[in-house]
């Protein structure tokens, strides 16, 4: 009982803090429902999903700093292929992008098994050529997304207080992440990510996992950046300020830096939270630069007071 | 020729123990392509400016390369840099310049502070830590602008001499570079600092059990990392004279990559200044000759990433080979 509860106390807390904020914002804007639940949910769509490819990739040990750039790519050749495209192609469109994703993540997998260069300069340097293939498939903001596609992550879903763009981020992390949490290869990624000596002399293929996990990582990078081009209906080459924001939301959800530990919801849960605070100081009229403050703040101190938990715990 | 074989043999010790000079070629060979694809480009003016851009760069790389050493690295150092100049800039019709300076460098040596509070005693990774600093100063930035926005911004007359100026051909930001650059080089060498600098990178348990007090060493590193970081920020805007919210943010990234060309490993415990110096250099070079290349932006910024790329893998086999 109370190693299940230490196991996911730092989602449960979380929750209870996401719960809480709920009832705060309910306070403060009483009519606060499903409209807002709705822009809540569409603004965090891109986050979500950048978090989550960030997450996969510091479970398995390593970091990604391109996953903005991967993204801008991503949502600039969605918004080609689909530009006056029918409806048909929009699917074909789609596999692309997808297919595209996991193949600029796998090359960022493949080059840091391969160069054996740290993780975090072989993809800060891969940042700048995503940026710069992005800036080349589209020199500026253009090109445009399907109708039916944009109408996937608008509105609401059967019933009136949920929104379907929270349906299509849990279907589309549920799709890729349990699949892969159950498999083989989602037991080898948290075995490189805690341990890889350990993992090698057990049998697991390091280099190849870790290709895996990148591609994980590209593929979910893909999806934000065509969620991207959903609501905005255009796309951009120049990235977002996805990087930071992803990782700040992946170690508020209690994934460790270094690997091996957490797991997609908890990271997830953090995004809602540094949305909806963000929201609530926009609806009480705070000077947005004063928001960004709180948000740094806010990652700042929960981090600290984990490294000191944490820290006790090692100590006892 | 007993004595040609030792030559030979002191000549390759020379370069394992002398990682400079593959880099030191690398440029020599960047500057010839340069002359090459342009010839009479490479004269002394053009070596004054390429320095005078170089400086900012190595300088807000010393703040990189020196909590590398420890296995840390500073995002931050961007946004201290930037509140610094700002700071200063929006002083000087208020204070006068002397106590705007020291006014603009409290903010950088505070947000030092903090990221060697989380690191050393919360034990907070660096890379958060000083991720979440940066955009918690960001936004106190901006808020502090609208403070001051009725107030204008004057850059010191001293600032703009310092960074664009030159005396004999030679920019005069050489006057601050090189006694810093002598000092950071000389400390991380000579002195009990620097050591333990080294020692914490190599091996934080082993370090901490023969003694050292490893919260003080990181508290005065990241204070250190602060106010190299606001000096540079000084500099940098007598070099633009326009002060503005995001003014050095551009400069982050290309820091962390001279650091790295420069042969600092990111896990700590080894490299050096030196390296960081040609690195700044070589990076300089590049990104004059990439804008030089007759092409589109986009192809520019992919060559750029995979050169930076190359010479790091190319540089660890080199080192790794010498060992």
């Amino acid at each position: 009982m109370t190693r299940q509860f230490l196991r996911h106390g730092w989602t449960a807390g979380l929750l209870a803090i996401l719960a809480l904020l709920f009832v705060f914002t309910k306070i403060i804007q009483p009519d606060f429902g499903t409209s807002g639940l709705d822009s809540l949910s569409r603004a965090m769509l891109p986050f979500a999903f950048a978090t989550a490819a960030m997450a996969v990739v510091v479970i398995a040990g390593g970091i990604d700093l391109s996953v903005a750039s991967m993204m801008a790519v991503a949502g600039v050749t969605a918004a080609v292929l689909m530009d006056g495209a029918g409806d048909g192609m929009t699917a074909v469109a789609v596999v692309i992008v997808l297919l595209v994703g996991l193949t600029m993540g796998a090359i960022n997998g493949a080059l840091i098994v391969i160069t054996r260069v740290p993780d975090i300069v072989v993809t800060l340097a891969m940042l700048y050529v995503w940026e710069g293939v992005a800036l080349l498939i589209l020199n500026g903001p253009g090109g445009s997304a399907t109708p039916w596609l944009r109408e996937l992550i608008v509105g609401p879903f059967i019933v009136p207080w949920l929104p379907r763009s929270l349906v299509f981020l849990a279907v589309c992390l549920v799709a890729v992440w349990v699949p892969l949490k159950r498999s083989k290869l989602g037991l080898s990624i948290y075995a490189i990510g805690s341990n890889d000596l350990a993992a090698y002399r057990s049998g697991v293929s390091v280099g190849r996992t870790r290709i895996a996990a990148y591609a994980v990582c590209g593929l979910f990078a893909a999806i934000g950046g065509l969620t991207l081009t959903m609501s905005t209906g255009n796309g951009e080459p120049i990235p977002g300020p996805y990087l930071m924001a992803s990782v700040a939301a992946v170690v508020l959800g209690g994934v460790v830096l270094g690997g091996g530990k957490g797991a997609l919801l908890g990271p997830i849960i953090a995004v809602i939270i540094l949305r909806l605070v963000r929201m609530d100081l926009t609806l009480l009229s705070v000077d947005p630069n004063v928001t960004t403050i709180v948000e740094g703040t806010i990652m700042v101190v929960v981090v600290m007071f984990g490294g000191v938990l944490a820290y006790r715990g090692r100590h006892k | 020729m007993t004595s040609e074989t030792t030559m030979f043999k002191s000549v390759g010790r020379f370069i394992g123990n002398n990682p400079l000079v593959p880099l030191l070629i690398l440029l020599l060979v960047l500057v010839g392509v340069l002359e090459f694809m342009r010839p009479g480009i490479v004269n002394e003016r053009w070596i004054g400016n390429t320095i005078k851009f170089a400086i900012p760069l190595a300088m807000l790389a010393a703040c990189q390369t020196l909590t590398m050493l420890t296995g840390g690295i500073d995002l931050s150092a961007a946004v201290a840099a930037t509140i610094s100049a700002f700071v200063m800039a929006t002083q000087v019709p208020i204070v006068g310049v002397p106590l705007a300076i020291c006014i603009g460098l409290i903010p950088a040596i505070m947000i030092g502070m903090v990221n060697g509070f989380g690191v050393a005693v919360c034990r907070v990774h660096p890379l958060i830590m000083t991720l979440g600093t940066g955009l918690i100063a960001t936004g106190c930035l901006q808020v502090y602008q609208r403070f001051v926005i009725a107030s204008g911004s004057v850059i010191p007359d001293g600032l703009a001499w310092l960074g664009t100026g030159r005396t004999w051909g030679l920019p005069n930001a050489l006057i601050l570079f090189v006694p810093i650059a002598i000092l950071i080089i000389w400390a991380q060498r000579r002195t009990g600092f620097g050591r333990l600098l080294y020692a914490l990178g190599s091996n934080e348990t082993a370090s901490r059990i023969s003694g050292v007090r490893s919260w003080q060493v990181f508290l005065a590193l990241y204070m250190l990392s602060g106010l190299i970081a606001g000096v540079t920020g000084l500099l940098y805007v007598g070099l633009i004279k326009a002060p503005s919210l995001s003014l050095v943010n551009p400069l982050l990234l290309p820091s962390v990559a001279a650091a790295v060309i420069g042969g600092t490993s990111i896990f700590g415990g080894r490299g050096g200044y030196s390296g960081t110096i040609l690195g700044a250099l070589i990076l300089t070079v590049l990104g004059t000759l990439l804008t030089l290349l007759q092409m589109p932006e986009g192809l520019r910024r992919i060559l750029f990433g995979l050169i930076i790329l190359t010479v790091t893998t190319t540089y660890i086999r080199l080192t790794e080979q010498s060992r």
